[in-house]
């Protein structure tokens, strides 16, 4: 997600476009990315560790974007 | 004659204008593939235009990881000297080897057409054969070519005279404080978004790019090898 202090272009055009839709309830929009990685790890503990470690030096670029990270499911 | 290594990662598409506008400067320029480790000790490492990784994540950020890169980082942090064209800027900010990123353009739009930039520093490789405060006109071609730093970022920046060109007249996509070409504090390694290889003969409209590969070529040569002053009466430094 582009963080909050900049400037977001792509979300201010799709705010724009739900407002000319009528969707007048909405407020900020902010466009990011979605990825969802399957990961084997012993643990959801392990598994969040290591998906942080991937955001740090890949995934995420700090200097323009903030993150959020979240584990589901848990097969064996 | 200044060794010229210009990097080639799978998607880079400007690396032929390079080359060519580093020889037009008298430079002896080769190619080495991103797979590559050893740099052949060139005085200069180019990294330039194109779509490297298909622009994939962000711009830069798998190219930043290539093999290449360590030697790459090896030779700035040794003082040597490195430019960023457009997306070799792009993948100079992901690597960390200059401060900001880069983001889509404010309208959203791909541009590609030609801009005014003002020269704010001459105290860079590439630069050095420019008159502070001259205007150039550079095209650009870039969808993701905001920059961005903030506010004590740009402070910095500004105050370290490390702005090395910015957008004159208009802000095609939206910089922070216009700036279109930043330097590391040692002032050895430069980004810049516009292309001065698409623009360093009067056949293609303009030469207003060519000191960038004669300042590079002239600021280490022991004699002056190309007379700055054969490109044209603008920008003249005797």
């Amino acid at each position: 997600m582009p963080r909050a202090t900049l400037l977001d272009p792509q979300g201010e055009a799709v705010e724009r476009a739900l407002h000319a839709l009528g969707f007048g309830e909405v407020g900020r929009v902010r466009m990011g990315k979605h990825l969802v990685l399957d990961v084997k790890a012993g643990s959801r503990e392990e598994a969040l560790a290591r998906a942080r470690e991937m955001c740090d030096r890949l995934l995420a670029n700090p200097v323009i974007e903030d993150y959020d990270l979240a584990v589901e499911g848990g097969t064996a | 004659m200044q060794r010229v290594a210009v990097i080639v990662f799978p998607g880079s598409n400007c690396d032929a204008e390079t080359i060519a506008a580093a020889r037009q400067a008298g430079s002896d320029a080769y190619r080495v593939w991103h797979r590559d480790t050893d740099l052949q000790r060139p005085d200069v490492v180019i990294l330039p235009g194109g779509f490297s990784y298909g622009d994939y994540l962000r711009a830069g950020a798998i190219a930043r990881f290539s093999p290449v890169m360590a030697a790459v980082t090896e030779h700035a942090r040794a003082g040597g000297a490195v430019l960023g064209i457009c997306n070799g800027f792009q993948i100079l900010c992901e690597a960390g080897l200059l401060p900001g990123g880069l983001m889509r353009n404010v309208r959203l739009r791909f541009l590609s057409r030609l801009v005014r930039v003002r020269v704010e520093a001459t105290d860079t490789p590439f630069t050095c054969g420019y008159e502070p405060g001259a205007v150039l006109e550079l095209p650009i071609a870039h969808g993701e070519g905001r920059y961005v730093v903030d506010a004590r970022r740009a402070a910095e920046l500004e105050a370290g005279g490390r702005v090395v060109w910015r957008y004159a007249g208009e802000n095609p996509n939206g910089s922070t404080n216009a700036i279109a070409g930043v330097s590391s504090p040692g002032r050895n390694v430069v980004g810049i978004m516009p292309h001065p290889e698409r623009r360093n003969a009067p056949v293609l409209g303009g030469e207003d790019g060519a000191r960038v590969f004669l300042s590079m070529e002239a600021r280490y040569a022991t004699q002056h090898a190309v007379d700055l002053r054969a490109v044209g009466d603008r920008h003249l430094r005797v």
